[in-house]
């Protein structure tokens, strides 16, 4: 135990300590690490209006419809006309700023893989969803000192709003707490259409506990989700939806992707089509079933992908 | 209790009453079927009798004794995670039927027609993710802070748990909940209109010690951006004003880890603004002075006006609230009688100071009870006692805030806003109980 006097003498040591040190690596917790440069640089791919944070590199329209037709156009359609995905006629109609649509498909897309395109493949998919939304000509070339200038056709459209900017911004719409009499008629003005809900929704009682008394009873709990995990082989239709196949592929007609019935009848008796469509599935391609490729796919597991591939197989050719 | 009142419930009028007309006169044929009667009475669908799971056995019920009354029960710690019962396996997220074209950018709504009180299980808490669920190894999980800071730095989460670490109870709704109803009802249960919604108790690091411990400049911070590390990278960008504030850096739901589709290891929680801001998976942190106008905060997250302008940055979630039961696809079995109204109420601007119950389409309002207690940016539970009268009926909750801000009438909010909007629809919800008891989602 230090008496008061050498404790003071440490104290002043300490004290003197952190006055040597001002940029004191661990600060007042001692936890964390100084982030280095090469770390920061690695992670830091925020891009703002003003066109800090664009990296080096450049890519031009032409050089982007190679890169959308390889990555982008299995999903948002040939020109960008697909409503299934986000639409990119949006891009004109919506966004303000030309960075914000690389620093977009530089960090998320491609959906199947994101963060695969080099800059320049990024800054070439960006000028050419640009050029299909008449933004810029053909020949321009995007790269970190043209993209900031791209003049966006709703950029004088969007502002912020400041009524929903802090808790004590002004709101937009005002009600009044009446308590009695308030309205004199009040009808049902909008209600959803009869068999909507059966139709969609299917039978909902079991959406609700049975066990309070404002529910019809739902269905036992043996019928319920889950009951069946036990099951051995796996779902393949959940599984189509869960890996997103159904989002180019159908049974019965072609999507963006030939239908699974046409996949059949061309390799059904075919004694090497359950390891051809595995490498194809897992690897993506294009060719056999037209110009737009199949990305590469990696979520199901071996033993789901299997079993895909053998209920694609056995799907009855088409009548 | 009075045994003979018929109004006290189906428990009592059990076991016939609990199945449908078409479940009754199948139980019908099955008795017969099974001469005797002494006959499982099972749920109205067919086969049910053999499942029996969730049926009524009169050999279950007083003077006789049940099963578990007598046999030797499981071992304690048979299940050391728990889960719910197996009853209760209805009581799941759900997402819409065509909602979203992938199931990775989607959401799942939580259950609220099913919930008690104001605290949403971490199972049935709203998932919305927009690149899919990363599930992330915490022992690699980092996050950066960087930007305008003396010393950009970098965390470990055994470094986040060791900072002072507060617990605080808020909501997070998504900006979008409600979207499906700003032209017309078009979803038929409160799991689908107001299930974006959820609220827990949130234990991390104040965003501000982590800020100060990386040195921001106070001088020229006038914005954070915060960034996922999931696929989707997802960023939004918060005023340094509100993350000196309130927001959390958020490992903890419910006294447990994050659940994986909350952001499991770390999340940020920023009170009362849009969910999309409450980024999950956190990873970076970054100190500017300017907004980023990122693609969550321009091209989606933005709300397109009657005038052709379309708003930015509008962060706060405004005063709503919402009867959970009776709600929409509920059937209130006994004409008539006493039916507890129960619902939610949230404002982003502070506390509810008032919640008011119609029962007549908004012609007439009583004000509900507050369950205590009433916290800031939380939920906020409130009841009233309802004797129905077994006519149709046009059920509505309105809430006021701290700031007096009246919750609006959808005709209120069209009148300003148009139809094209889809993100902060707070009006008032109509539930519309018919003659039979059912209850359908209407606009009034």
């Amino acid at each position: 135990m230090l008496k008061p006097d050498r404790m003071a003498g440490a104290l002043a040591a300490v004290l003197l300590l952190a006055v040597a040190l001002p940029a004191q690596a661990q600060g007042k917790y001692g936890l964390g690490q100084k982030a280095t440069p090469e770390q920061i640089a690695g992670w830091n791919i925020d891009v703002r209006p003003d066109g800090a944070g664009l990296p080096g590199g450049q890519g031009s329209v032409s050089e982007g419809n190679e890169v959308y037709d390889a990555n982008c156009a299995s999903c948002h359609g040939t020109f960008g006309e697909s409503n299934s995905y986000i639409s990119l006629t949006n891009v004109g109609a919506r966004l303000n700023y030309a960075t914000t649509l690389f620093d977009y498909i530089n960090r998320a897309m491609p959906f199947p893989h994101s963060k695969a395109l080099t800059a320049n493949q990024v800054y070439a998919a960006t000028a050419y969803v640009l050029n299909l939304n008449d933004i810029v000509p053909a020949d321009f070339v995007a790269n970190k000192d043209t993209l900031p200038k791209v003049k966006m056709p709703a950029h004088d459209k969007v502002k912020p709003f400041p009524g929903l900017m802090s808790v004590k911004g002004t709101p937009d719409v005002k009600n009044v707490a009446c308590m009695k009499d308030c309205a004199k008629d009040v009808k049902v003005t909008a209600s959803l259409p009869a068999g909507f809900v059966e139709n969609l929704y299917g039978d909902i009682r079991d959406n609700f506990r049975g066990l309070q008394t404002m529910n019809e009873q739902a269905p036992p709990a043996t019928e319920l989700p889950g009951a069946a995990d036990a099951k051995a082989t796996p779902d393949v239709p959940k599984l189509l939806g869960t890996y997103a196949c159904t989002a180019c592929h159908a049974v019965d007609h072609k999507v963006v992707g030939p239908a699974f019935q046409d996949v059949a009848a061309k390799y059904q008796g075919n004694a090497g089509a359950v390891q051809h469509l595995t490498d194809k599935i897992r690897k993506g391609g294009s060719g056999v079933w037209g110009p737009i490729p199949m990305p590469p796919q990696s979520g199901p597991s071996d033993a789901e992908l299997a079993a895909i591939i053998h209920w694609v197989l056995s799907q009855p050719a088409k009548k | 209790m009075d045994q003979q009142d018929p109004k006290r419930g189906r428990l009592l009028q059990a076991p016939e009453n609990f199945l449908t007309t078409e479940g009754r006169s199948r139980r019908r044929a099955l008795g017969g079927l099974l001469a005797g009667g002494a006959a499982l009475l099972a749920a109205g669908s067919v086969g049910a009798a053999e499942k029996a799971s969730a049926a009524v056995d009169p050999k279950h019920l007083p003077p006789n004794l049940p099963p578990w009354s007598q046999n030797l029960g499981k071992p304690v710690g048979a299940d050391p995670y728990g889960v719910p019962s197996s009853f209760e396996k209805n009581i799941i997220r759900r997402s819409s039927p065509g909602l979203t074209t992938t199931t990775q950018s989607s959401v799942a709504f939580a259950p609220l027609q099913n919930l008690f009180g104001i605290i949403t299980p971490n199972g049935l808490h709203f998932e919305r993710d927009h690149n899919g669920r990363p599930d992330i190894n915490p022992y690699e999980h980092r996050l950066m802070i960087h930007g305008l800071v003396r010393e950009p730095k970098i965390y470990t989460m055994e470094d986040l748990l060791r900072f002072p670490s507060v617990s605080r109870i808020h909501f997070v709704e998504c900006g979008a909940n409600s979207a499906m109803e700003w032209a017309n009802p078009s979803v038929p249960t409160v799991q689908y209109t107001h299930g974006m919604l959820s609220c827990a108790e949130w234990t991390g690091v104040p965003l501000s010690t982590l800020l100060e411990d990386a040195g921001f400049d106070t001088k020229q911070a006038k914005y954070i951006l915060a960034e996922g590390a999931d696929a989707a990278g997802l960023t939004r960008t918060i005023p340094i004003s509100f993350a000196l504030d309130d927001v959390l850096v958020a490992y903890g739901q419910n006294g447990e880890m994050l659940r994986p589709e909350n952001g499991y290891p770390v999340r940020l929680i920023v009170p009362g603004v849009q969910g999309v801001s409450n980024v999950k998976w956190l990873r970076r942190i970054k100190v500017g002075d300017k907004p980023w106008n990122t693609r969550e905060e321009s091209l989606q997250y933005s709300d397109a006006m009657p005038d052709g302008s379309i708003r930015q940055y509008t962060w706060i979630q405004e005063a709503k609230s919402v009867i959970t039961s009776p709600s929409g696809g509920q059937h209130l079995m006994d004409k008539g009688g006493y039916y507890e109204i129960s619902g939610l109420a949230w404002s982003g601007r502070g506390q509810i100071k008032r919640v008011d119950v119609s029962t007549d389409g908004g012609k007439n309002w009583r004000t509900a009870r507050l369950q205590t207690p009433v916290l800031d940016k939380a939920l906020t539970r409130f009841r009233m006692d309802w004797h129905w009268d077994g006519s149709p009926a046009l059920l509505q909750s309105r809430c006021i805030d701290s700031t007096g801000y009246v919750q609006p009438k959808m005709r209120q909010l069209r009148e300003v806003r148009g139809t094209s909007s889809i993100y902060h629809n707070n009006a008032i919800q109509t539930w519309l109980v018919d003659a039979e008891g059912k209850v359908h989602n209407v606009e009034a």
